[in-house]
This record gives structure tokens, sequence and C-alpha cells, in this order.
């Protein structure tokens, strides 16, 4: 027989519990309640709290931080707009005739593509202003990653340890041009198509497998009719994908690393100043998104860009003058304009290095050069040491001298891209204009590279100059002798630490190249040719005053005053 | 009828009717085929003699006394009064200095004058004539038959004049003319005569009926508003252009601005 079970006359269950009343005013507070019973968003206000970790960390100001946000606000900015594309864009070569609103093209055959760009043009409310706002902001988010880079070059951002975020950087901006290419040939009309069938020229370019890439990537003979579709895969799904997790890592790894800041008094490789990011930049960055987002809508408003329905469905008998891709394919596009017509024929077969050259093989040596630089600087320097101060460029001349050269190097071929618009804006010769180009490409980076080392090293020798002898005063005394001279005022301590704060590194010594036993050193110690490259890259700086000499400048100064009392 | 059964075995017969057979004929081509008109009729005379008068003046030195060529200008020996009404009214002639492209000026003839050269040039040999309107003026077409225009504008000219007509670069210093603005009139005689480097397109490649076209098309995608401040219809260049300046140059401006807003924090 079975016991009877013990019925507790105090379970819990039985309570009968009444809620706590939640007082007058608390009834505002309840939906915040609500949340913060169930997420830990309070706690991460409050401070000594765990959490609270991310939202207090800590921002250094300065403006040139701020342009990596520009790229990120413009690449938000390009997902809300695209998304309201793709409700009306058809990705479909198949061809029709229109018969939408827009007259001058009544009655002509084109792809869905093109059509339904037109009906997103003309016959969609606000169709024609979000498209021109995605175009421009994706002019804009790819201008400011490559701003943005150009900052982390310059200021030596990239040195240990945020290497690997900068190869993520390199990542990015690679993968922004392919889905900028991707997204500007969709709409399927004479430029761009133009545009894809110079990309279908680099493919066919590339040695041995280029017509099978060919065929592969277009489905058949260019243009087939499957592209679009590829394309619009790429550009609404993988690489934005793609994207957006490298965009989370880059941050991630920006808060991991903590931001770096500028030299200055108190800061140092193991601290960081600035403002916490909860409340300061979380008002800043929210109100610079709205400022990035309102000049992208004013530009979209404003300012006609890719007008499609002018340059017609794509049509493979046709081109027109002024065909050109967005910017920042146009170096691409100038270093093929440029290129003189290198060809070999060999037994029958044709090696045509004029595309497969400038093209393809400039593009893996930016991206190459651009990845591999953090560790070709730290091999020259030796350098193993963590740096969270950033440099003034002007305290590593090489560096900013390459930097330079490379920006001209750029903007040379960019020039070239648009050799037709130089010479017809310009009234020059479209051949003058070209042969220029081919010797600039080369010639201007080197000249510019020597300018910007020198004035490096003359801004150093000013600084060295202010430390050591003060600011001038602007007061000009004439001596007894009727001899005339400025008198410099002192700077402040600050400023005398902001520029004197940096390192100078010796070069490294190349090591023996036989070891103790007499066996060839080989792959210990620095080799000869890493020796060189250091000498060359430590070798002109300006030795920074010591404290010693301040001190005795210092010292001078003083003597120089009361001389002066005497009648000098 | 007796007077043609009787004479019809005279010896001179059959030239006459020759002659007259190929009168017809000629008269008929001249009718049908407005573009190579013959304008040489001898009421102008007057005309043709204050033609030649001007010739010998501003043009002889180039052309030559009769308009036979030389060293400095080509003959115009049938090039017509289209050529010389284009020629002349768009300033290009009388040249001044030789370059890599005769330009376009002010014309200082007037229309008289102008009447005057056309007539004398059109004596040394048959060439286009000017046209009538009919031959250029889009009214009356069809939204259809104007967006042809537009597929013809791209196909045949925007290699060289650019998808809008906003012009475009040519070899050696040489380019294509921007077509904002240009009377059908002219596009026309543009066409058929094909001033310095710009090729002929005759009647068998280009009917009147798709001139008409294209300057219709051309007409309207100049008065169509643009989606924006167009940038001279320039194209990527001159967006890529703006993009740096206006986006990039006030977008760091507002960074400048923010960075340098002090922070409230407590
Ligand atoms: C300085 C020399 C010069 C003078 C003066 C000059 N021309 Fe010319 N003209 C030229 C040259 C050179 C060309 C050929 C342009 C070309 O096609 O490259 C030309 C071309 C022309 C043509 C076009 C021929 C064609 O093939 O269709 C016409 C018509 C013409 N000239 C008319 C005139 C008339 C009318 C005048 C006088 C008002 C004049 N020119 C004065 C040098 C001159
Ligand atoms: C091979 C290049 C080329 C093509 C194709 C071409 N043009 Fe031209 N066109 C030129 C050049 C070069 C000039 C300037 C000639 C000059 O200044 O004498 C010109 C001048 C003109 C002008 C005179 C403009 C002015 O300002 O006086 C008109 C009109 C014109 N073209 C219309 C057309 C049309 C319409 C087509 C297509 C059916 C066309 N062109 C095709 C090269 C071309
Ligand atoms: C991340 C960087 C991006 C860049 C650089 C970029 C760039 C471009 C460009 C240049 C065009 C041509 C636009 C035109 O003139 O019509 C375009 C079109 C388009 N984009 Fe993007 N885009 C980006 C992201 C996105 C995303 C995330 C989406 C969707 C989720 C998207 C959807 C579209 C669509 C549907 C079109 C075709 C619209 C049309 O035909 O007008 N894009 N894009």
């Amino acid at each position: 027989m079975a016991e009877p079970t013990t019925v507790s006359s105090t379970s819990p269950a039985l309570d009968v519990k009444t809620p706590e009343q939640p007082a007058g005013i608390n009834k505002l507070a309840g939906p915040a309640t609500w949340v913060d019973d169930r997420l830990p968003l309070a706690s991460m206000f409050k401070y000594k709290n765990k959490a609270n970790f991310y939202v207090k960390k800590v921002f250094p100001d300065h403006w040139s931080f701020l342009l990596g946000e520009i790229a990120l606000y413009s690449f938000i900015i390009l997902l809300l707009t695209g998304i309201f594309l793709t409700i009306w864009f058809k990705p479909s070569m198949a061809e029709i005739e229109y018969e939408g609103s827009y007259q001058l093209m009544r009655g002509l055959p084109m792809s869905e593509a093109f059509a339904s760009t037109l009906a997103l043009s003309f016959d969609i409310r606000g169709g024609l202003l979000v498209r021109q706002i995605h175009h421009w902001a994706a002019m804009l988010f790819v201008a400011s990653a490559t701003i943005h880079m150009l900052r982390v070059f310059f200021t030596g951002a990239f040195r240990k340890p945020r290497e690997l975020n900068w190869l993520i950087g390199v990542g990015m901006f690679s993968m922004s041009l392919i889905e900028g290419f991707a997204g500007y040939s969709l709409p399927d009309d004479l430029l761009s198509g133009t545009g894809l069938r110079f990309v279908d020229g680099l493919i066919r370019s590339i040695p041995l497998i280029g017509t099978w890439a060919e065929f592969f990537i277009f489905g058949g003979e260019f243009p087939g009719d499957l592209v679009i579709a590829r394309l619009y895969m790429v550009h609404i799904l993988l690489v934005p994908a793609l994207l957006l997790g490298l965009v989370v890592a880059h941050l991630a790894l920006v808060i991991y690393h903590k931001h770096t800041h500028y030299p200055g008094p108190g800061r140092t490789d193991r601290n960081v100043v600035g403002y916490p990011f909860f409340p300061i930049y979380v008002a800043k960055a929210g109100g610079f998104f709205f400022i990035v987002f309102g000049v992208s809508i004013l530009m979209g408003a404003t300012m006609s860009i890719n007008p499609v329905w002018k340059f017609g469905p794509y049509n493979p008998a046709q081109v027109t003058a002024g065909s050109q891709p967005d910017w920042y394919m146009g170096w691409v596009e100038g270093a093929i304009r440029i290129m003189p017509n290198w060809e070999w024929h060999l037994a029958g077969t044709t090696w045509s290095w004029n595309v497969v050259l400038p093209g393809m093989g400039l593009m893996g040596l930016l991206f190459g050069v651009l990845g591999a630089y953090p560790f070709i600087e730290a091999w020259i320097t030796g350098d193993k040491n963590e740096h969270h101060v950033l440099d003034r460029p002007r305290n590593v001349p090489n560096r900013t001298g390459l930097g330079v050269a490379g920006m001209t190097m750029y903007s040379m071929f960019w020039l070239a891209g648009g050799n037709d618009i130089l010479a017809t804006q310009f009234k020059l010769s479209l051949n003058q204009v070209t042969e220029f180009m081919r010797i600039a490409v080369f010639v201007a980076p080197v000249i510019a590279f020597l300018i910007t080392k020198r004035i490096c090293l003359s801004l150093q020798r000013a600084d060295a100059e202010r430390v050591l002898h003060g600011s001038e005063s602007g007061v000009i005394e004439r001596a007894p002798d009727g001899s005339y001279s400025e008198a410099h005022v002192p700077i402040t301590n600050d400023e005398a630490f902001t520029l004197t704060q940096h390192e100078q590194y010796p070069a490294l010594q190349a090591g023996p190249s036989l070891d103790a036993n007499g066996v060839r050193n080989k792959g210990k110690g620095v080799s000869a040719l890493r020796a060189r490259a250091s000498r060359w890259y430590f070798g002109q700086e300006i030795t920074k005053p010591t404290a010693a000499e301040i001190e005795q400048a210092k010292h001078h100064a003083d003597e120089d005053e009361s001389t002066k009392a005497l009648g000098h | 009828m007796r007077f043609l059964t009787s004479k019809r075995r005279h010896k001179a017969a059959k030239p006459v009717l020759l002659a007259l057979a190929l009168l017809l004929t000629g008269l008929l081509y001249a009718a049908m085929s407005p573009a190579a008109r013959v304008s040489a009729d001898t009421g102008n005379s007057a005309l043709v003699a204050e033609g030649d008068g001007l010739f010998k003046v501003a043009c002889a030195s180039c052309h030559g006394l009769n308009g036979e060529g030389g060293t400095q200008g080509p003959s115009l020996i049938g090039v017509g009064a289209a050529s010389v009404d284009f020629q002349v009214t768009t300033g290009r002639m009388p040249a001044a200095r030789p370059g890599a492209q005769l330009p376009r000026k002010t014309n200082t003839y007037t229309a008289e004058e102008i009447e005057a050269l056309m007539a004398y040039v059109a004596t040394l040999g048959p060439g286009p004539a000017r046209p009538a309107p009919a031959q250029y003026d889009p009214a009356g077409l069809t939204e259809e038959e104007i967006a042809r225009g537009g597929e013809l504008f791209r196909t045949n000219c925007s290699a060289c004049h650019n998808f809008e007509g906003a012009g475009g670069a040519l070899p050696n210093g040489k380019y294509a003319l921007p077509l904002k603005g240009i009377s059908g009139e002219h596009i026309w005689e543009a066409l058929r005569t094909g001033p310095q480097q710009m090729p002929v397109f005759n009647a068998s490649a280009l009917p009147d009926e798709d001139v008409r076209a294209i300057v219709g098309y051309l007409e309207e995608l100049h008065a169509t508003p643009s989606s924006g401040l167009s940038f001279g219809g320039l194209g990527p260049v001159a967006e890529g252009f703006f993009a740096w300046v206006v986006g990039i140059g006030s977008l760091v401006l507002f960074s400048v601005w923010i960075a340098a807003k002090g922070a409230r924090a407590k």
C-alpha cells in the first residue's frame, strides 16, 4: 500500500503572491525596468562594473580620427539606401521593349536591369533621390576609406600591435573597389557596359587562363546574359557580408588595442588620453552620423550622378567619348590608357602585356605593397616595441616621403585616366598629355619623395631650433652698437615635450658574416642588405636636442638677458 | 501630231530626243535629290558676282582665285553652298592661322554676304545646297522616332561627341565640339559636308529622316532638366572630382569642427 504523501502547507507554490506595486512615477520607468531586468544595459553605465569597461572606453579627440567614421557611416547609408533599391531593381539581362515614362527611350529594346533602373529614376517616388544618394555615398565610402588609410599610414598607426588591423583595412579597401564596380555595372547602361567590357579585357589578358576565366565569369562570351545576375549576388550579398564582418572585426580590434593618440604631455605608450565613449563620443559620433547622412542627401538632392538615361542601354556596338569608370577605378583605366602597346608573338600565339601588366599587375602591386608595408618597415627598423603614441609625420621623413611618392604615382595614373577630359578642358593635345603621363608616373614620385623628405627634415630642424632658442617674439631690438636682433621667448615645457618626445633609433648594424667557428652566419643576425636599408632609413635624421642641450640653451638665454642689461 | 510624224525621220530627231531625255532626267534628278541641287541659276548672276568679289578679297589667298585650291586651303569645287554656309556662319572661315584645328569664331559677315558667297561657290561645281527646313526640322516626329534618333546619335556620333553631346578629345590636339545649342540646319550641314576631322554622313548612310530624328533627340535631351548640377556632361571624372572636393572636403571640415568642440563631461 502506498504511503500517503505528506502535503506541505508551506509550499512556495501555494503562496499567494501579490506583485510589488510600483509607485506612481515608476510607472513611467516600466519599460526601462522591463528591459533592465533582462539585459545588463543600465549596469553598463555604472562605474566599477565589468561591462562599463566598453562604455567608458576612452577615445582621444582629433579630427583625423573621424575619417574612419565617415567611411563607417557612409557604409551604413549604403546599406539603408541599397535595401530600398533592391525592392525595385530587376537583375535580369532579358531583353524587353521600354514602355516607361522617359520619352527619349520609348520603344527601345533594353535589358530588364536597365528598364528597372529607368523606372527607379522616373516612376518610383523618391527613387532617383535614393539612387543618387546611394551612388554619392559609394563615392564617399571609398574616398573616406582612402584618406583614413592615409592618416593611419602617415602617423605610423599600423605599427605593432596594429598590423593585423591594417591588413583588415587593406582587405576592406580592396573589397570596396569590387563592391563599387559591381554596383556600377548593375544598371547595364552604356557606360557601365563599357566598363564591364574593360574588365572583360582585363580578365582575358591573363596569360593562359584568360579565355577560360572569361567564359567562367560571363557564362560564355562577353556580354552573355547572366553576368548582371551574378554581379548582383556579389554586390548585395557576398561583398557586403564580407565587408560587414570585416568592419565588425576592425572595430573590435580598435577597442581591444585601444585608440592611439598624438604625442603630448602626459601621453605615453602605456595610456590613452581622451574622453569616455559614453556620453561624450556617443553624442559626437551620433551627431556626426547625421552630418554624413545629411551631406550625402544634399549631394543626392542637388548634384546629378550617373544619369543612365543619358547614356542609353548597353549596346556592344556603341561607345561614347568620356567613357570613364568611377573615380576609384580611374587609376587602372589611366594605366591602361598610357601603356605602350607591348606584345609578344610566340609561335603563333599573342601575349599581350599591354593590358595585363598595367591592369592586373598594378592592382596586385598596390595591394601587395600596402599589405606588406608594416612588415617591411619593421624589418628595416628592427623595431619590436608596441606603439600607442603616433608619429608626427615629419619625424619619419622616409616613410612620409614614400607615402607622398605613392600618392603622387596614384594621382598621375588617375590623371591619365582622364586624359581626354584634360585635353578638352585645358585645350591640350591628347597625345601630349598621354606622353607626358608616361614619364610623369615614374619621375613625379621621385621628385615628390625628395621634396617631402627635405620638407620633413627642415621641419625637424625648425623644431630643434624652437626647443633650444624659443619662439620668435616679433620684437626687434636694436643694440647700442647698431645691430638688430629679435628677442626669443622660451617655449612652454609642454610644447618642448611634444617636440622632443619621439624616439630616435640607431640604424641596425650588420652582424658578422662568419660566426665564431668560421661557419657562414646565414639566417642569423642582421644581413648586410638589411643594415644598408636601415642606414638609409635613419640616415639623415636631425638629432633632437638632448636634455643637457636644452638646459644649456636655457642657461645661455638667461646669460644673454643679463649681458643685455649691461649693454652687451 | 502631223508635225511629229513628218519630222520623225529627220536627221536631227535622234540627237534632239536624246538631249530632251537627258534634260528631263536631269530635271527629275534635281527635283528628287535635294541634297545635290545645283543652284547655278542665271537669275543669280548679280549675287554670284558679288560673291566672287567677296571671295577674291577674303578667301582667294588660301582657296585660289577661282576656288581651285592651293597650298593654304583645299579646292572648293563641288563642296556646295551648304559647306559655305556652315563654315562662314560658324566663323570658321575665313580661317585665321593654321593650327591643329580651325576654331569656331564669331562670324563677321552679314546674311546677304554669306548668300553671295554661297551663290558664288555653288557655281564652281554641284554640291549640297543649303537645306530646306523640312530636311532637318524635327517638328512632327513621334516620341518613338525621336527615341530612335537617340539610338542613332549614340551609334554614330557619341564616340566623338560624347553621350550628351558635350564634346570630346581626338588625337593630336583635335577635338569634337559640344553640340548643345547648335541649330538643326548646322547639324544637317555638318553631317553632309564633314568639316575637318568629322566624317561625311551622306544621304545614303543617314537619310534626312534620321537627321531630323537626331536633331529632335538632341533638342529634347538638352531641354530635359538635369537631376541636379550636371558638371557639363563630363561624366564620372567630374563626379569623382566633386565627390572629393564637395563631399570629402565638407566632411573633413565638419570633422575639424566636431573635434574642436570641447566636451562638457563631468
Ligand atoms: C587662311 C586660309 C583660309 C582662308 C583665308 C579661307 N579658308 Fe576656307 N579653308 C581653309 C582650310 C585650311 C580649309 C580646310 C579645313 C579642313 O578641312 O581641314 C578650308 C575649308 C573651307 C571650306 C570647307 C571645304 C569642304 O571640304 O567642305 C569652305 C566651304 C571654305 N573653306 C570656304 C571659305 C570661304 C568662303 C572663305 C572666305 C570667306 C575662306 N574659306 C577663307 C583655309 C582658308
Ligand atoms: C570621328 C569623329 C566624329 C563623329 C563620328 C561625328 N563627329 Fe561631328 N564633329 C567632329 C569634329 C572633329 C568636329 C569639329 C569640326 C570642325 O570644327 O570643323 C565636329 C563638328 C560637328 C558639328 C559642328 C559643331 C559646331 O560647333 O559647329 C556638328 C553639328 C556635328 N559635328 C554633329 C555630328 C553628328 C550629329 C554626328 C553623328 C551623326 C557627328 N557629328 C559625328 C567629329 C565627329
Ligand atoms: C558597401 C559599399 C557599396 C558600394 C560602394 C556600392 C556602390 C554602388 C554603386 C556605385 C551603384 C550604382 C548605382 C547607380 O548609379 O544606380 C550601386 C547600385 C546598387 N546597389 Fe550598391 N553599393 C554598396 C552597398 C550596397 C548594399 C549593401 C546594397 C543592398 C543591400 C546595395 C544595393 C544596390 C542596388 C540594388 C543597386 C542597383 C540600383 C540601381 O540600378 O540604381 N548596395 N551600388
